[in-house]
């Protein structure tokens, strides 16, 4: 009898074919704590792409997706445990969303032959591949993001912003100095006074620096700016009666969120962004008829479409692509973490292909090389609507000021390399 | 007069209105510590939970329904109603007194007689505790909170003082907003004075802050005025709450306002209800004339630190703070 269930469970096994390990990608998310306003409808996005992946087609080449979720609070301690606890459990590739935790993770990841995807967020520098083998950052960073935002002021400054006043509200932390370095080199270069505004986590309080945007009637006021710190500034700048048309945020400063509080007040307000709004996109049909009608949506299913939810699913879906790269350059179906940063390396996104995937229009062509880690820095701007709730995209994804940022990359991984005695490859 | 003192009086002014919003997280952790000698680390996270349900409660919204509709399959998340500001403020202090009840029920009366790092450590674990039941009650998203007060800078107040000074200046900036807390303020420390000094309950409130053993012993109940201590602090918390949450939104950044009435109890003392108003204003003003005057030589953002020099500063001379009880140390 025994022999007999032996035989029998050994042909099941047999007859279901062989076993293929699942497609790991971690989710260092934040659901909770200051900045869950923010974190939760990106991880929403990012898990609800997976899914659909497996529920629509099958997983990836054919192997399911598994999306492990590991909660950081926003708290780069947190960050790095998440990053140790599921490193060993064939993570793919890891997206912290934030800052501090990147920084920690790339010697780490380096190491570990894990690549590091930090998408508009992180260290820019990162960009330039020959230094930084596992870090990508496409297909925009912080620099490419300040350049969009005094590209647009030229826009509609008549292309002269010589003697006007810019005034940058920032997070006092690495993300919210990120910018500033960018901003220096391009007021000298076109003539513009730049103001530094610092605001203390978590920025509840801002009285000080908007009393300093009053007295200083700054032309325009640019935020980098990140969970409360997004809304008291919103509302303090409708207080003083700043004019919302002249203020504009980075892309993390211009989600739904950070606009509804302060109501019909904040019409008009602007944030760069590297990607579409809105959820008139087939993919987003897709997602609620395969997952969230299936009641398998991350969250309650209410946040699709707004702005972090599409960044998430953004973020999934060109960790995906990356992943089918990966299958189809080195002939495998079951990739390993070295394999995938091989995949993110050779990846190239175009418009078919945009399309075919539920998103036309819904972010910028590029190719991704050894060399160039970050992208094409295409930056396009958006507006809010108060009366309808809803943001909307004002400009057409524009190049950015390769001459300045190129210099500063290469200035700043130049040091990184020399500090940590790496040789440059790709050559 | 100079633009350069128009300014800077107008910070002076704003710096004043700060301190009022600082004071009234401050009332909350004296009110608990005057009564009981708990230093109440989850003040902060009882304003934001008291504003959570209150929006809640405007709005609405069923609670815990993330829970109810994982368990069940259902998909409720409201009852359909808008219930008045007036009406929701009413029902959310009951939820407070309900709480105050369950913490001294659940947890205080279990320590009574403890160390007070035993209870400064149950109130850590308080905290913790309140801050996931807020996310599970009422889910995590920023909610806008409306009952009705203006904000923004006053017209009036600007077009009457715009004179003062030459076309550079626009005339006083003061929040609308911030007046109103000013004016909640005064009434809320008069409403407690007076609760304290002429109320049955407020006089055996003052005993057992006095000397609870006595208190114990002429016959009041320390399980009572405990409860009615939290009461208070909760009441206390959720006008807090309204202030700051009208300012930001609701959502968990509400929680470390606590930090900035830390400096202000070290200034004010602990113990001092006239102490924390004074401390709060003296903060609210240091702060902002110091970022104003000395902020942009040093790249600004000096707020946060300064408060705590600024209260670090009196500590050295008066360390029970400006109007805490004196400290006597008896060999």
């Amino acid at each position: 009898m025994k022999m007999k269930l032996t035989t029998l469970a050994l042909g099941a096994v047999m007859a279901a074919g062989p076993v293929m390990a699942d497609l790991v990608f971690p989710s260092l998310s934040y659901r909770t704590g200051p900045y869950a306003a923010g974190g939760i409808p990106f991880a929403d996005g990012y898990a609800d792409y997976f899914t659909l992946l497996n529920e629509r087609d099958g997983g990836i080449g054919g192997v399911k997706t598994k999306l492990i979720e590991c909660e950081t609070g926003y708290n780069t301690e947190k960050g790095v445990e998440c990053y140790e606890s599921t490193k060993g459990q064939g993570a793919l590739v890891y997206q912290p969303l934030s800052t501090g935790i990147t920084y920690q993770l790339i010697p780490k990841v380096t190491a570990d032959n894990i690549p590091l995807h930090t998408m508009g967020y992180g260290r820019t520098s990162a960009a330039n591949g020959e230094v930084f083998s596992h870090v990508f950052n496409y297909p925009g960073n912080y620099w490419n993001g300040a350049s969009g935002v005094v590209n647009y002021l030229l826009e509609e400054t008549g292309g002269d912003l010589k003697g006007k006043k810019i005034s940058l509200v920032y997070h006092n932390s690495a993300y919210g100095k990120e910018p500033i370095r960018t901003l220096e080199e391009l007021s000298k270069k076109h003539g513009f006074e730049l103001v530094l505004l610092p605001v203390d986590h978590p920025g509840q309080e801002q009285k000080s620096q908007w009393l300093q945007v009053r007295r200083d009637r700054p032309d325009f006021v640019v935020m980098w700016g990140w969970g409360v710190m997004n809304q008291v500034a919103i509302q303090e700048a409708a207080n003083i009666r700043f004019p919302m048309e002249n203020f504009i945020g980075v892309w993390w400063s211009g989600a739904e969120h950070d606009v509804l509080s302060a109501g019909a007040k904040a019409n008009g307000y602007k944030a760069v962004t590297f990607h579409n709004v809105g959820r008139d996109f087939p993919v987003f049909d897709d997602i609620q008829t395969h997952v969230v009608d299936k009641g398998l949506a991350a969250g309650a299913g209410d946040q699709i479409g707004n702005v972090l939810y599409n960044r998430g699913m953004y973020a999934a879906m060109l960790a995906a692509e990356a992943a089918k790269t990966a299958q189809e350059i080195h002939g495998t179906a079951e990739i390993t973490p070295a394999m995938m940063r091989d995949g993110m390396e050779a990846l190239s996104i175009d418009e078919a292909k945009m399309t075919a995937l539920g998103m036309p229009n819904f972010g910028p062509a590029f190719n991704v090389s050894c060399e160039n880690h970050g992208g094409p820095g295409l930056v396009g701007v958006t507006q809010w609507n108060a009366e309808s709730k809803t943001w909307s995209l004002i400009s057409d994804f524009k190049a950015t000021d390769a001459e300045v940022i190129g210099a500063l990359i290469d200035e700043d991984s130049g040091a990184y390399a020399s500090e940590n005695n790496i040789t440059p490859r790709c050559k | 007069m100079s633009d350069q003192f128009l300014f800077a009086t107008e910070v002076f002014i704003n710096g004043l209105m700060a301190g009022v919003l600082y004071a009234l997280v401050a009332l909350g952790f004296v009110l608990i510590y005057k009564a009981s000698g708990i230093f109440n680390y989850a003040q902060g996270v009882m304003a934001l939970f008291a504003a959570m349900t209150l929006v809640g409660i405007m709005e609405g919204q069923v609670p815990f329904s993330h829970i109810i509709n994982a368990i069940f399959g259902t998909e409720v998340h409201h009852f359909g109603w808008h219930v008045p500001a007036l009406l929701a403020i009413l029902l959310t202090v009951g939820v407070m007194v309900g709480f105050a009840w369950l913490v001294q029920r659940v947890v205080m009366r279990h320590l009574v007689g403890q160390e007070p790092i035993i209870l400064f450590m149950a109130t850590i674990g308080l905290a913790y505790f309140l801050e996931g039941v807020s996310d599970l009650m009422w889910g995590s998203e920023i909610k806008t909170l409306d009952v009705g007060l203006p904000q923004g800078g006053s017209f009036w107040i600007e077009d009457m003082t715009s004179f003062l000074g030459s076309d550079n200046f626009y005339g006083f900036f003061i929040d609308q907003l911030d007046i109103v807390a000013t004016f909640v303020a005064i009434l809320l420390v008069t409403g407690l004075v007076l609760f304290s000094q002429y109320t049955k309950q407020g006089r055996a409130m003052r005993a057992v802050a006095d000397d609870h053993q006595a208190a114990l012993s002429v016959g009041i109940s320390l399980n009572f005025i405990w409860v009615l201590v939290w009461s208070v602090a909760g009441f206390v918390a959720l006008v807090a709450g309204i202030m700051w949450g009208t300012k930001s939104g609701v959502q968990f950044s509400l929680s470390l306002i606590a930090l900035k009435a830390l400096p202000v109890l070290m200034l004010g003392g602990f113990t001092s209800i006239p102490g924390a108003i004074v401390g709060g204003l003296i903060i609210g003003v240091g702060e902002k004339l110091f970022e104003f005057a000395i902020g942009p030589m040093v790249g600004g953002a000096t707020e946060n630190w300064f408060a705590y020099v600024l209260a670090l500063l009196f500590l050295v001379f008066r360390p029970q703070g400006l109007f805490g009880e004196k400290i006597i140390e008896r060999v």
